[in-house]
């Protein structure tokens, strides 16, 4: 397991007397997309805050190419390379396209020789750039945000991430609130992203999206690792029952 | 396409921009009714009570666009008017040169407005008290200082030179002279005095320089568009990488330090220093400037043009209704009035918009 | 669980009670502290100022107990008292001058400013109920509107030749006792000195006509279904349209409320002070804020109870009695009311567990 982009090894979290995530392993490599499933407190959500950084693991260690990750906060992860893009996607509604790709590290230019002001220019064909790399299209890099579809702030959020090198991706319902049509775009940029060698978690409750899109499942259940799976070597129906546990599946383990 | 679309984008670029077109009416309609309105002097005097709600308008602008509330913006002028005051007296009184108390003064009163915006911004920013309640608090600690420190009258004795300074003009002018810059022009004969016309206070030259700045500066630097980043998702702020709570510090540091600025001017104005009185509802007028020129109380939308030209609406209101002859307390019905209709229109043109997105 | 939850289980039920009531306890030593270091503060007569104090404050405080309960703010509290009180007083010298004995001319002015005072409650529910025109700025745009018409109906001062029997129940009692001796309704004339001395004046009178508004107020908070809807709509607008609460009626009468306790405020200023002023109350609206936040409502709606107001109210007017007491230059009262408020919001910010909101 070498070349495991990344590595996770017995990683506990505990909420007093909850054990929210208890002992899980898990391994992602370069251009695979793994789907991470499990009822509503299953904790999905808690392992992957802690692989971004946001809490810290009671047990257990995390690597990443190959080397032992602390991670101390969100900037440590996204210094690493892993962005977490969140069901809220964490956009700027009255910011265009290009300024929310570039959000906290506005590229500016000299005026008058000494004071910094916002390159626009730039920013705009950098974005154009990497929203053409990912296959995107957006009619104005100008317009707001609050002006575009649920499936484009979408686009605009992985393209951020993309644009920032981001080596590890991991999504949280990424189509939860999108029509069919857009749902089908998000995940042809699933596609595109594992085309170029990045690594995607998601975590969705909608087995169309799973099946069409990812290459391995790793189910939870109260807070266990309790199976993994090829998506091709499963079914909706088995995977249905593992994540709500149902007695038949587990005699078959 | 259909020529309704068309319409309605008119419609609703014109109710963006209401404001500029209902303040160039307001200039017509009063230069038609109204006596003299239509002057320098008459000008130069609405610019001239322009400057203090413009500064304290600026400032506001910055907390708004955050998505924040200052409410104590009209005390800390207050305060910082009586604290600059109290040094320039004592100073004079102790034999320095009107230059040095001057000076000092100043740069005592800039030092102090610090203070009021260093714990806003430290309440809202780390503390997450809502801005309402942190200003509101302040609010009441800045007058009561301010009170303290007066012990509730004005502050007499500044060197003389402080009004002069504060009402000097940039050019002075006088049919049959050539312009002066800076200072009267000599020898006057009586009537030449009384047909004597100043251009442009110095003030108000201060005041332009300061809103230039801050125009720029939200407009075109990082720090600009960071404020409007946070205040159109605070999340998404954070989550960039954009050290919230130190620049929400730094805004509220800046509606203390132009609140400081609009105080300090004040004094030189008037050449004494004064708290100020609940009934001028200073922050009253800065936060409805702010939003008649365009910004959302949310956050994340607004300007210092927009901010400029909500005063200057106001200013041009109470002025005008003046040379009318209408009594002056329907400044406070009219700003009232206008500020709710400014909301209602923000919200239908708001409304036009999306509708055909 | 969090830490704090646990460790405020831990802690038992006296500490959980002492967080409840924290506001009740910072009054109580209050009340000690003043008592000790001031000249004769636990007096009757001092005692009995402090409710005197407070009216202004509690009152305008009752309206925005409803009113911050539903989630919004009401700043045109402190304008409305002025406009009350203009009302008020102008009625009573135009009634006066028409001819009607003060015992018509009072009540009925009273009346007519209370009905007049609905007016901008109206306004603002409608501005915030129907056109959805935020509450703060609705208000806040009332603030000025409310300040310029008081000044025009006086012509900016204050208005004076009320009928003195109007001071008489503005600053009068109900019970008067001399121990041993008398004990009546009316003051008693023709006293000697010593019997005066000795005279116990009980029960202000304005303070026993607010209690009464008050505690009709405080039934309906509790125990009507408006009260209960109140909170509802505080809590979710959303959930209290479906379940089919007429909202945008409800908060308008909300805002016509608290209205009415401003110029039921203004009322009381002008018969106490004798005289109507445009700024009676400028100085009030960030007290009564003030007051319902320390008695426990969060101003992002939902909780908040009228006990709590009151207590608040009395918090800041002993804090004011207190000070006059000890002659402290009245300038500090701004800023303890300020530092008072940040408290009383970073305890509901950080300790909401032990105030018992968490659970």
């Amino acid at each position: 397991m070498a070349d495991a982009m990344l590595q996770v090894r017995g990683l506990t979290k505990r909420f007093g007397g909850l054990t929210a995530v208890d002992h899980v392993d898990l391994e992602v490599r370069p251009g695979e997309v793994v789907g991470l499933l499990g009822d509503n407190g299953a904790g999905k959500s808690t392992l992957i805050k802690m692989i971004s950084g946001v809490y810290h693991p009671d047990d257990g260690q995390i690597f990443f190419h190959g080397k032992e990750a602390k991670m101390g906060s969100p900037m440590d992860a996204l210094n690493l390379g892993i962005e977490t893009l969140y069901q809220d996607l964490a956009l700027a509604e009255n910011l265009n396209v290009y300024a929310n790709i570039f959000l906290g590290r506005e590229m500016t230019k000299p005026f008058l020789g000494f004071i910094k002001v916002l390159d626009h220019d730039t920013m705009h064909a950098e974005s154009s750039k990497v929203l053409k790399r990912l296959e995107i299209e957006i009619p104005s890099l100008r317009s707001q945000i609050k002006n575009l579809s649920g499936g484009q702030r979408q686009a605009v959020a992985i393209s951020r991430s993309i644009y920032w090198n981001a080596k590890l991706l991991i999504m949280d319902e990424p189509t939860a609130a999108l029509g069919v049509a857009e749902q089908r775009k998000v995940l042809d940029l699933v596609r595109v992203l594992r085309g170029q060698n990045i690594p995607v978690i998601i975590i969705s409750h909608q087995m169309y999206d799973i099946f069409s899109v990812t290459d391995r499942l790793v189910i939870m259940r109260r807070g266990k690792k309790v199976a993994e799976r090829n998506t091709k070597e499963t079914t909706p129906d088995e995977v249905v029952g593992l994540i709500i546990g149902s007695e038949e599946v587990e005699r078959k383990n | 396409m259909p020529s309704k679309a068309n319409g309605q984008a008119v419609l609703a670029y014109l109710g963006e921009r209401w404001a500029a077109f209902f303040l160039l009416l307001l200039l017509v309609v009063f230069s038609l009714v109204g006596r003299n309105f239509f002057s320098i002097k008459n000008f130069s005097n609405i610019l001239y009570f322009a400057t203090t709600y413009a500064l304290l308008s600026a400032g506001e602008t910055f907390v708004i666009v955050t998505g924040g509330i200052d409410l104590s913006v009209g005390f800390v002028m207050g305060f910082v008017g009586v604290s600059s005051a109290i040094v320039m007296r004592d100073m004079f009184a102790a034999h320095y040169s009107q230059a040095v108390c001057m000076v000092v003064g100043t740069l005592v009163g800039l030092a102090v407005g610090i203070l009021p915006g260093l714990v806003n911004g430290f309440l809202v920013a780390r503390l997450r008290v809502p801005p309402f309640i942190a200003t509101l608090g302040m609010y009441g600690v800045a007058n009561g200082v301010a009170l303290a420190l007066s012990q509730g009258f004005p502050i007499y004795f500044l060197p003389p030179r402080v009004q002069q300074i504060g009402n000097s003009f940039i050019a002075y002018a006088v049919p049959g002279r050539p312009l002066t810059f800076f200072q009267r022009p000599p020898d006057l004969k009586p009537d030449e005095i009384r047909a004597l016309v100043g251009i442009v206070p110095g003030t108000v030259l201060v005041a332009a320089v300061i809103l230039l700045i801050s125009w720029f500066v939200l407009k075109r630097t990082r720090f600009g568009q960071h404020t409007y980043a946070i205040g159109g998702s605070k999340d998404a702020a954070l989550r960039s990488g954009i050290n919230v709570p130190r620049h929400l510090t730094w805004i509220y540091v800046l509606s203390s330090v132009f609140a400081s600025l609009a105080g300090i001017i004040y004094v030189f104005r008037i050449g004494l220093g004064n708290f100020t009185t609940f009934n001028s509802s200073y922050e009253l007028f800065a936060i409805a400037g702010v939003v008649i020129g365009g910004a959302s109380l949310m956050g994340g939308k607004g300007s210092i043009g927009g901010a400029l030209i909500g005063t200057l609406i106001l200013m041009t209101l109470e002025n005008g209704l003046n040379i009318v002859g209408i009594q002056a307390f329907f400044r406070y019905i009219a700003t009232g009035l206008i500020l709710i209709a400014a909301v209602m229109i923000d919200q239908f043109a708001l409304e036009r918009r999306s509708s055909f997105v | 669980m969090s830490e704090t939850v646990l460790a405020a289980r831990r802690a038992g039920g006296a500490t959980r009670w002492m967080g409840r009531n924290w506001a009740l306890l910072f009054l109580l030593i209050e009340l000690a502290a003043f008592i000790l270091l001031g000249r004769n503060f636990q007096s009757l007569e001092n005692i009995q100022n402090i409710f005197v104090a407070c009216l202004p404050v509690l009152l305008l405080g009752m309206g925005e107990t409803f009113v911050i309960i539903t989630g919004g703010i009401d700043l045109s509290v402190g304008f409305v008292m002025g406009f009350g009180a203009v009302i008020c007083a102008k009625f009573m010298v135009l009634l006066q001058a028409a001819g009607l004995p003060p015992s018509a001319s009072i009540p009925l002015a009273a009346l007519i400013c209370l009905v007049v005072g609905l007016v901008p409650g109206f306004v603002n529910g409608v501005l915030v109920a129907r056109l959805k025109v935020p509450a703060f700025l609705a208000t806040f745009g009332m603030y000025g509107i409310a300040y310029g018409v008081s000044e025009i109906v006086s012509s900016n001062t204050p208005i004076s030749g009320l009928p003195a029997e109007a001071g008489f129940i503005g600053n009068e009692y109900f019970l008067y006792i001399i121990p041993r001796k008398l004990v009546t309704f009316i003051k008693p004339d023709h006293l000697g000195p010593e019997d005066l001395k000795v005279m116990l004046s009980i029960f202000p009178i304005i303070v026993i006509i607010a209690a009464v508004f008050v505690a009709i107020f405080a039934f309906i908070l509790r125990r009507t279904r408006f009260g209960q809807h109140n909170y509802a709509i505080g809590g979710s607008q959303d959930a209290a349209v479906r379940a089919g609460i007429n909202v945008p009626r409800h908060l308008t009468w909300v805002y016509v409320i608290s209205a009415f306790f401003a110029s039921l405020s203004g009322v009381m200023y002008a018969l106490k002070y004798v005289t109507g002023r445009a700024d009676a109350g400028s100085a009030r609206m960030l007290d009564s804020v003030v007051a319902v936040v320390i008695g426990g409502a969060s101003l992002y709606g939902g909780t908040g109870t009228v006990k709590g107001t009151i207590i608040g109210a009395l918090i800041i007017a002993t804090l004011e009695t207190g000070m006059v007491n000890l002659g402290v230059p009245y300038h500090f009262r701004y800023i303890a009311i300020g530092l008072i408020l940040v408290l009383a919001v970073l305890i509901d910010q950080f300790f909401p567990e032990l105030v018992g909101r968490g659970e």
